[in-house]
């Protein structure tokens, strides 16, 4: 369970948002400026809200009256981002071992194998992400947010950046990933993708959170 | 013409001893202050970046003066070095190597700096997000992404330092075998009546030194921008 209540300004605009989610994959919507990438920043640790409590299950993330600060590598949280941020001097393959090397677990082929034949990325381990077309790239991106063994898996719309095909492309995954049972903040400005994603939907609009709920509320 | 004597050879590997020493030991301080500049600001950073600067600035001459008021067996730093560690800078080799190591600091922190600031950050902060504590992201990320820069910064710094004269001799004179670099035997030999050739020797080696220290630097620069898109 995911509980988070914030607020923080940012030069002109101010975020203050409040929700509570169960659900196995959370809608974040909104139209670009709703404050979407701010907040799940501050879900990741990257940014500090002004006020505010986040909690994750029953461990405090944030809480700004008591001084509760968990720093991003110790949440174990993980992070597709919208342009998927590969370490460009690494191959896939160092690239999807990352999260795992940092937090010193145990090398799990097996698990690899699953992540890599799930995302239909087994092929181009040894590659460099310069080397890879866009929809490549957000997979392993995926995968390698995958492997660090989150809790949580955050994602900020990580089709935004590929055009209709490759969206056609990456979506069958999405909803794999979604049927393997791992939570997901999903944030998105498409109504359509997430009616095919999302369990709960959270919508923001100028940084205030109006509507909570099922995937009913999008219409 | 082209036969090197023994006391030109001793002259060469001292400079190149010089210089790879005053690099190596530069270069932790040079990523250090790199670092600190390209991402913090604080209170005194102008004045820190002016310091750093200073050598690439002042007659050499002053920097190889201030270098032996402090680090002379009488300065302040020097007595208490020799007294505490025995270490001796002054009228040692030693000493043409801090003395070289300072005057191409400002050379070897820019390219470092430079490529620091080129660095996405959001990188690093996909690194945080897998787990990395900062000195993780610092050594698996920023570190080897900045790699061509402190390279290409420490073949500068090492073109420089062995190119170094005013602030060595002026700090440890000018001692065959201990602090004759190829400089200061340049400058001893066309002082003497029939030097010259001799001299021209030390000159031609001087530019191969210094021309290869630029193609590498070169290639280095080259290799950076190919790293950071990723190929």
């Amino acid at each position: 369970m995911l509980r988070v209540d914030v607020t923080k300004q940012l030069g002109e605009f101010s975020l203050e948002a409040k929700f509570e989610s169960q659900g196995r994959v959370t809608g974040l919507f909104g139209a670009s400026g709703a404050g979407k990438t701010s907040l799940i920043n501050m879900i990741a640790g990257l940014l500090r809200p002004d006020r505010g409590i986040i909690a994750l299950d029953d461990e405090t993330l944030d809480d700004t009256s008591n001084g509760v600060h968990v720093p991003p590598h110790r949440r174990r949280i993980g992070y597709v981002f919208q342009d998927a941020r590969l370490f460009p001097h690494f191959n896939v393959r160092q690239n999807l071992d990352y999260g795992r090397r940092m937090n010193r677990l145990a090398e799990d082929s097996a698990q690899r194998a699953r992540i890599t034949d799930l995302l239909d990325i087994a092929h181009l381990l040894d590659r460099r992400p310069g080397q890879l077309s866009g929809g490549e790239r957000q997979r392993v991106a995926l995968g390698r947010a995958l492997l660090s063994r989150p809790r949580l898996l955050l994602m900020d719309e990580p089709l935004g950046s590929l055009d209709e095909s490759r969206k056609e492309e990456i979506l069958p995954y999405l909803v794999r990933l979604r049927d393997e049972g791992i939570p997901m903040v999903y944030v998105s400005h498409d109504a359509a993708e997430l009616r095919q994603l999302a369990t709960q939907i959270v919508m923001l609009k100028r940084g205030r959170v109006t509507a909570l709920g099922g995937v009913k509320v999008l219409t | 013409m082209f036969e090197i004597s023994p006391a030109e050879w001793t002259a060469i590997l001292l400079s190149l001893r010089v210089a790879i020493i005053a690099t190596l030991v530069a270069t932790p301080f040079g990523i250090a202050l790199a670092w600190l500049l390209a991402r913090y600001n604080f209170w005194g950073k102008s004045v820190l970046d002016a310091l750093i600067h200073l050598p690439l600035v002042l007659p050499p001459v002053a920097t190889g003066y201030l270098l032996l008021l402090s680090f002379g067996r009488r300065g302040l730093v020097g007595a208490w070095l020799a007294d505490n560690f025995g270490i001796v800078f002054a009228f040692r080799w030693t000493g043409a190597a801090l003395a070289c190591g300072i005057m191409s600091f400002p050379l070897l922190v820019r390219p470092i700096r430079l490529s620091i600031e080129a660095i996405d950050r959001r990188l690093e902060q996909a690194s945080s997000t897998l787990g990395a504590a900062p000195w993780q992201v610092f050594a698996t990320v920023t570190l080897p992404l900045a790699l061509p820069g402190v390279l290409a910064g420490m073949v500068l710094g090492f073109a420089k330092a062995i190119g170094e004269f005013g602030a060595t001799i002026t700090f440890v004179s000018n001692i065959p075998g201990e602090t004759q670099t190829i400089s200061s035997a340049i400058y001893s030999l066309i002082q003497t009546p029939d030097g010259d050739a001799a001299a021209g020797r030390l000159v031609l080696i001087s530019i191969v030194i210094a021309m290869g220290a630029l193609i590498a630097s070169e290639w280095f620069a080259r290799r950076a921008t190919k790293r950071l898109h990723g190929n």
